[in-house]
């Protein structure tokens, strides 16, 4: 049923001569273009776009779309990722006038509204956080993450004291030794542990004054919560260094403790996960931090100020933090996004906010009890929001995590994430998030069971209904084929829908 | 309990397949002397209809209407065509993630690979990315690639005529690498290239220019790509992807790295974010480019299919090696400025670009000749210009407002800024200002 023709890449479907945009004439008087600009900057030839009508694009895209799987559509169990429910509400606010259409050279006196929200979004953050100073400068998460740890450099710098290293542990994400590196720190990465957490005794063996930061995730990558965590803060103070959390789990623990109170200096929030973003097929997000007082002067900025002016009434304005170790962007910051952050928070309120956590730990725990006869949970039998089984006990009949999420795509699941965490082998990790249900849950599991349950070789040739099927990586990072090329068209364009094996269907 | 499912008879289902007595149970693994007894201090929960009628009271009636927008400094008010949001806001897209499913993101996978090839057909590149996360942070993840290229890491030679707050960004991100970012001189709103040969030497990686520059005026590129090329540093030049109908491609001068701001594409205002980071260079550099690259393979029946590339440079599998800590793109702003430029295509680009500049010219001949002020720079400029004001600047700005427009940023917020500047204001004019609203504008402010 695809329209196969739509479908063709935009440059395959240009024809000269179609218009799509077309802009009023020119309705001030002056010289023509020539006479403006010198000839040594005026382009030689039109660029080189393709040339197509309105209605060539919609269908075009719309049918793109059609080849996605997404929140809206599937449960995306996608472990590390939150892909819980996007409020169409949120999409509604956040294109409002007075937001959508405010240029950020916007004096402060005239956008006092917005400027008092995104107050509020700060404040709760650090509530939410128990860490009260925060910038909502940061892009993502990782710009996050690297905006905190040259906090922590200007910190260090401004008490004379030269510290080089950031620990992290061996399940830690890629971005944290990824930023530590860009922060100008060096990168020490602690032996995996038996039990899944922070490996207590190299940790100690590497601390010493010459330490800055411990970046740790809480609940970590196998969606385990670190119950030394607060030995670990103390054992990191002690020689002065700063625990760093990276925040990509907090949804498993809203309200029910905070990264402040178990030790943490500084954090950063994936407003995407947490605050469901949405997560735009692989970004905008927005990376807000939040630290304690006594690194809030060394913020990257601007941050939002409240004041009381002579009648005693708010009034809001841009500020650059004392000794803010500067700027990481142009301008304040992925707005749109932190507001629909905002808008999630103050639609939740605190026990809304708690409860989302609740469910999506109970929604984890189920998923685990049903599927841990089926699948090896290596790190025990409980989980926060998420968890990591393992396919190794399926290796023996020769199926890999791999073929467990290609097929599950033919029975209308995203795949969870594989291969991450690296410390557990053949990987599957599981997060419901809270915005599922329990049919959907009983759905899922059964899945997997009668997935389990077929022939291997079938599997190895899964999915069997996406438009395509395993595509050659090694291919594509050998000869990269990187933008439109008329001498890379494929060989075979038609989908062989004659070889789908009868019982492929679901 | 906004978007939750479980009832009480379903909870306590999944309890007992769980076998605990209470959710709260299932926090067992957070220490007691840490577990909250209390709710968080925030707000009371507002239903939709609550929040609704609060928003539109803060954001509207609450607040001064941002009137007719003639500001510039690095976002500007352009056009958006209805199809640009009619697609995004598709949830098959904008409720999707990165397409690690290669299978189940093929939609999303062609998207970007179109937004590669158009990013690299309107720069004249080899290759683009599938977008960073904004203009500012671009800059900088491209002088730390020039650094990788060049193998060279102690100096880094910067337009004066960047934009303040890109260079601020890219102080910020070089602060503890030992990479020393030295200034050229600004004669007239250029850049000095004559005086800057001392400042590149054989320790330079990479020599940037903007261009159209902030000001708004117009550089010599060739002559940056000329010395840079000569020192063996590589050439980056900041762009507007809104000229490109009518100004020179960077690759038209040879230049290594084209890094932009892609909000002209497309991208609302938004108070600054989110906005989308353009970048394109020369296929030798692609290795140790930053950000996702989608390329095109086929599956195991032959048919075309995109694929996540490269992913060895990338921070999932390098981590502390990566190209950088990178990890997402801006998925959405990059799919948005891909329906733009399939919507304007070469002729309504070429039409954009010509209505900006001529409109603009308008603009600052009718401001000068009205006496409101004098350009600061009098030489050729794109869509923006320094009109140095005869009143002082704030009066200018307050006149506006009570007029209905919105002009700015005045250059005394930028403090690396010389001084002499500190009387001016910036004023772009896009396509999407009449002669009516420009006359106005001269009128009020003249008046």
């Amino acid at each position: 049923m695809e329209n196969r023709i739509a479908v063709r890449l935009l440059q395959e479907q240009g024809v000269p001569g179609r218009r799509a945009t077309t802009f009023p004439e020119c309705d001030v008087p002056g010289p023509e273009l020539d006479a403006l600009i010198g000839r040594q900057h005026l382009a030689t030839a039109p660029c080189d776009l393709p040339e197509l009508a309105e209605g060539d694009i919609i269908r075009h895209f719309v049918s793109l779309s059609q080849r996605n799987m997404s929140v809206d559509t599937h449960f995306y169990p996608l472990g590390s990722c939150t892909m819980k429910y996007n409020p169409k509400r949120h999409e509604r606010w956040a294109g409002l006038s007075g937001l959508i259409d405010v240029h950020p050279y916007a004096e402060d006196s005239r956008i006092q509204g917005l400027l008092g929200m995104l107050y509020e979004m700060q404040e709760m953050l650090g509530e939410i956080a128990g860490l009260p100073a925060v910038s909502l400068h940061p892009a993502a998460g990782a710009h996050g993450e690297f905006a905190a740890l040259l906090t922590a450099q200007a910190y260090f710098a401004s008490r004379g004291e030269h510290r080089t290293k950031v620990i992290f542990p061996a399940s830690a994400h890629g971005t944290n030794p990824a930023s530590a590196s860009m922060a100008g720190f060096e990168c020490v990465q602690l032996k995996p542990s038996a039990n899944g957490f922070v490996n207590l005794e190299d940790l100690k063996q590497q601390l010493g004054p010459d330490v800055a930061v411990f970046m740790v995730t809480n609940p970590n990558t196998l969606g385990l919560f670190e119950g030394d965590i607060q030995e670990i803060s103390r054992l990191l103070h002690e020689v002065g260094g700063l625990v760093y959390i990276d925040g990509a789990n907090m949804n498993a623990i809203l309200g029910k403790t905070r990264p402040g109170d178990f030790g943490g200096d500084m954090m950063h929030y994936n407003v995407h996960k947490t605050f469901t973003g949405p997560h735009g097929a692989g970004g905008p997000g927005a990376g807000p931090i939040a630290v304690r007082d006594f690194l809030a002067d060394f913020l990257p900025g601007p941050v939002i100020e409240r004041r009381l002016n002579g009648q005693g009434e708010p009034e809001y304005r841009l500020k650059t933090p004392a000794r803010s170790v500067g700027r990481l962007r142009s301008f304040l910051g992925n707005i749109g996004i932190l507001l629909r952050g905002y808008f999630y928070i103050r639609t939740l309120g605190a026990r809304g906010l708690r409860e989302a956590s609740e469910h999506a730990v109970l929604n984890a725990n189920y998923l685990l009890a049903r599927l841990s006869d089926v699948l090896s949970v290596p790190h025990g039998q409980r989980c926060m929001h998420e968890f990591v089984a393992s396919a190794t006990s399926l290796k023996s009949r020769g199926l890999s995590a791999m073929d467990i999420a290609k097929r599950l795509l033919d029975y209308g699941f995203h795949a969870p994430t594989v291969y991450f965490p690296l410390v557990v082998p053949e990987a599957i990790m599981i997060e419901p998030t809270e915005t599922e249900s329990k049919a959907t849950l009983d759905s899922f599991i059964e899945t997997i069971r009668t997935i389990i349950a077929e022939d291997a070789d079938f599997l190895h040739r899964a999915p069997y209904t996406t438009p395509v099927c395993r595509p050659d990586e090694v291919k594509a990072a050998r000869e990269p084929i990187l933008i439109y090329c008329p001498c890379a068209a494929p060989e075979t364009e038609e989908s062989p829908l004659g070889e789908v094996p009868a019982h492929a269907s679901v | 309990m906004a978007y939750l499912f479980a009832t009480e008879d379903e909870q306590r289902q999944m309890l007992d397949a769980i076998g605990v007595d209470s959710i709260e149970d299932l926090f067992d693994m957070i220490p007691e002397s840490i577990r909250r007894q209390t709710e968080l201090e925030l707000p009371p929960a507002l239903t939709e209809l609550e929040l609704d009628q609060r928003l539109r009271t803060a954001l509207t009636s609450a607040q001064a209407s941002t009137g007719v927008c003639f500001m510039g400094g690095g976002a500007y008010d352009h056009f958006i065509p209805a199809t640009v949001d009619e697609i995004c806001s598709r949830g098959e897209f904008y409720t999707a993630y990165t397409p690690y499913q290669a299978e189940a993101s093929q939609g999303t996978l062609q998207a970007f690979f179109e937004f590669q090839s158009l990013i690299a057909e309107l720069t004249g590149l080899d290759v683009a990315n599938a977008s960073l996360y904004e203009g500012a942070s671009a800059l900088a993840e491209a002088i730390l690639m020039a650094m990788r290229c060049t193998r060279r890491e102690k100096r880094v030679v910067v337009a004066g005529t960047l934009h303040p707050e890109y260079r601020q960004t890219v102080q910020t991100y070089l602060k503890y690498l030992q990479c020393e970012l030295v200034e050229t001189e600004t004669v007239d709103g250029v850049a000095d290239w004559q005086r800057a040969t001392s400042l590149i030497n054989n320790e330079t990686a990479a020599v940037v220019v903007q261009h159209p520059n902030f000001f708004g005026c117009l550089e010599d590129v060739a002559e940056v790509v000329a010395q840079a090329h000569r020192a063996g540093a590589l050439a980056i030049q900041v762009f507007d992807p809104s000229s490109l109908g009518i100004l020179k491609r960077p690759a038209d001068y040879g230049v290594d790295i084209a890094v932009a701001e892609g909000q002209s594409l497309g991208i609302p205002l938004q108070y600054g974010g989110p906005y989308l980071g353009l970048m394109a260079c020369r296929e030798e550099f692609v290795r140790r480019m930053p950000g996702r690259l989608i390329g095109q393979t086929t599956d195991n029946q032959g048919r075309r299919a995109f694929v996540l590339n490269l992913q060895t440079r990338e921070q999932h599998i390098r981590r502390d090696k990566a190209t950088s800590n990178i990890c997402t793109n801006q998925g959405l702003m990059a799919l948005r400025a891909a329906v733009y430029l399939a919507q304007l295509g070469p002729h309504g680009f070429r039409e954009l670009g010509e209505l900006c500049c001529r409109k603009a010219n308008y603009a600052a001949e009718q401001l000068t000749a009205a006496g409101v002020g004098s350009l600061a720079f009098p030489r050729s400029f794109f869509k923006e210009f320094v009109l140095n004001c005869h009143r002082p600047v704030a009066e200018l700005v307050e006149r506006a407002a009570r007029a209905g427009f919105q002009v700015g940023p005045r250059l005394s917020q930028f403090p690396s800024l010389h001084n002499s500047l500190d009387n001016c204001l910036l004023i772009a004019v896009t396509e999407k200002r009449t002669r009516e609203e420009i006359d106005l504008l001269v009128a009020a402010l003249a008046g």
